[in-house]
């Protein structure tokens, strides 16, 4: 399949890549390109001209200091499960990154392209809202603005992202020694790509729950906190018992539209979310769930 | 449109060529290249029966464009054999009935040239979670599961 017909330029810096957004009208940039490729050959995007940021150094790599992880957005999901590093300062994220598509999608897919792609089948959003990631975003004039992911996502394919914006990277908490994480996701069988996905981050003292942030995403047009689930966990001990029944409050939480498909239907992906936020739930804190 | 000059190295072998912005990796190898031994399958990322390795990782051919590939170092199913003497992997897939219609090996071999790079030693398990990327409608896969088993043995004794 070809795709439509397009100009092509290769911006060396993050500047000439807002120059060329600036000065090519709908123009798009191309990281990867496994979001946006497929895409051009279904001839669902037009545009005009792509600017390839794929060699553009300094959008790429992880680097860990001062309990933060910030990871420029040109870095791949492979580059990012495969980080020891990462693993020990931030395990969710190599998890999770682990667990995108396959080999060759993790290969050349970005984590910046996945975010401002925002497909709501998608890992990352949902991980990065749990862990309370911020978006660094560049723009035209050497302009820069930070963003958390309750405005980053805005809907379906859309983010805060303006049409000569850069996102460079994102930055999110290292985890402390009393805190666990983990995404458990139902994964589409034949794509891999999140049918309802759920992300736990819980600080626990003794087995005590001091603090829960959860997200689901997959089933919803953004990702979700799980507001009442996170209320009825903390100042629990983290038994089965309590982490049952601090998930069945998922649905209180799920009141906005669901999506559904022929694959898994509204009602089906809302019944599971609950499930993989138990699943999430119990490898976060060892808990056997037999 | 405006044609973009590019230099790829494919197989050792430095190639130059202009091509339009559009045209896919697997277009340039197959047709500019005359390489007809990455198929293409899906053409939708799925498949993986064109996948090529590009700069040391295998890539989906079909889901990158040529001009990404830019100064990049290309290997196909055609370099891997030294003359007559078959790839240790291409050895195993012969030896172990590793195909049936062939369709799927290009790209199943060049996922599994990756797979024992990374990981030497690998169990059947991991051989099958490797595969996730490629499909084959043939053969059921145990023996693309034995065959990438057996190469490793032999490669990594
Ligand atoms: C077969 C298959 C299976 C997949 N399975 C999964 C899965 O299980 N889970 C999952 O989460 N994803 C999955 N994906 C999607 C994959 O993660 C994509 O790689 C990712 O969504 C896009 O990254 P990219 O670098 O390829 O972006 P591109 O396709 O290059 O770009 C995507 C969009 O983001 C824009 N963009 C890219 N980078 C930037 C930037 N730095 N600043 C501003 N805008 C930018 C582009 O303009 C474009 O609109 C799958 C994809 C395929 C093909
Ligand atoms: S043809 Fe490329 S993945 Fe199927
Ligand atoms: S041998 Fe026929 S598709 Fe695999």
């Amino acid at each position: 399949m070809y795709a439509p017909e397009f100009e092509y330029h290769r911006a060396a810096t993050v500047a000439e890549a807002i120059q060329l957004l600036s000065s090519n009208e709908d123009a798009k940039l191309i990281a990867g390109g496994h979001s946006l490729l497929p895409l051009l050959k279904l001839r669902l995007a037009r545009p005009s001209v792509l600017v390839d940021i794929g060699r553009i150094s300094e959008l790429k790599g992880i680097t860990i200091s001062d309990g933060t992880v910030r990871i420029g957005a040109l870095t791949t999901h492979w580059e990012i499960a495969s980080s020891h590093d990462l693993e020990h300062a931030c395990g969710i994220m190599a998890e999770a990154a682990g667990g995108i598509g396959d080999t060759q999608v993790r290969n050349r897919g970005t984590i910046g392209g996945n975010v401002v792609h925002a497909d709501p089948a998608s890992d990352w959003p949902t991980v990065l809202t749990a862990l309370g990631a911020k978006f660094n975003i560049q723009g035209a004039g050497g302009s820069t603005r930070t963003v958390e992911p309750g405005d980053f996502f805005v809907g379906p394919l859309t983010t805060t992202m303006g049409e000569q914006e850069v996102l460079t990277s994102i930055e999110a908490p290292t985890l402390g020694h009393h805190q666990r994480a983990e995404y458990a996701k139902m994964a589409h069988p034949a794509s891999g790509f999140a049918v309802v996905g759920a992300a736990v981050v819980v600080t626990v003292e003794g087995d005590v729950c001091t603090a829960a942030r959860i997200a689901v995403g997959g089933l919803v047009p953004v990702p979700v906190r799980m507001t009442s689930v996170e209320t009825a966990l903390v100042g629990k001990a983290l038994n089965q018992e309590n982490i049952a029944e601090a998930a069945s409050h998922a649905s209180n939480d799920l009141q906005g539209e669901i999506l559904g498909d022929f694959f898994a239907s509204a009602e089906y992906r809302k019944a599971m979310a609950e499930v993989e936020i138990r699943h999430a739930l119990f490898h976060a804190t060892e808990v056997s769930h037999h | 449109m405006e044609k973009i000059p590019i230099q790829v190295t494919v197989n050792g072998q430095s190639h130059q060529a202009e091509v339009e912005p559009r045209m896919l990796l697997v277009h340039f190898l197959r047709e500019e290249l005359g390489l007809t031994g990455t198929k293409i399958g899906c053409d939708t990322s799925q498949c993986g029966a064109c996948v090529v390795m590009m700069n040391g990782a295998t890539v989906k051919s079909c889901t990158c464009l040529a001009v990404q590939a830019d100064g990049a170092d290309i290997g196909t199913i055609e370099g891997l054999a030294n003359g007559n003497d078959l790839h240790p992997i291409q050895e195993a897939f012969w030896d172990n009935h590793g195909l049936q219609c062939g369709y799927c090996t290009a790209g199943m071999i060049m996922t599994a040239v990756e797979m024992l790079e990374r990981n030497p030693h690998p169990s059947a398990d991991e051989v099958r979670a490797g595969l996730e990327g490629n499909i084959c409608r043939c053969t059921g896969y145990q023996n693309i599961v034995k065959s990438i088993l057996a190469a490793a043995e032999k490669i990594g004794g």
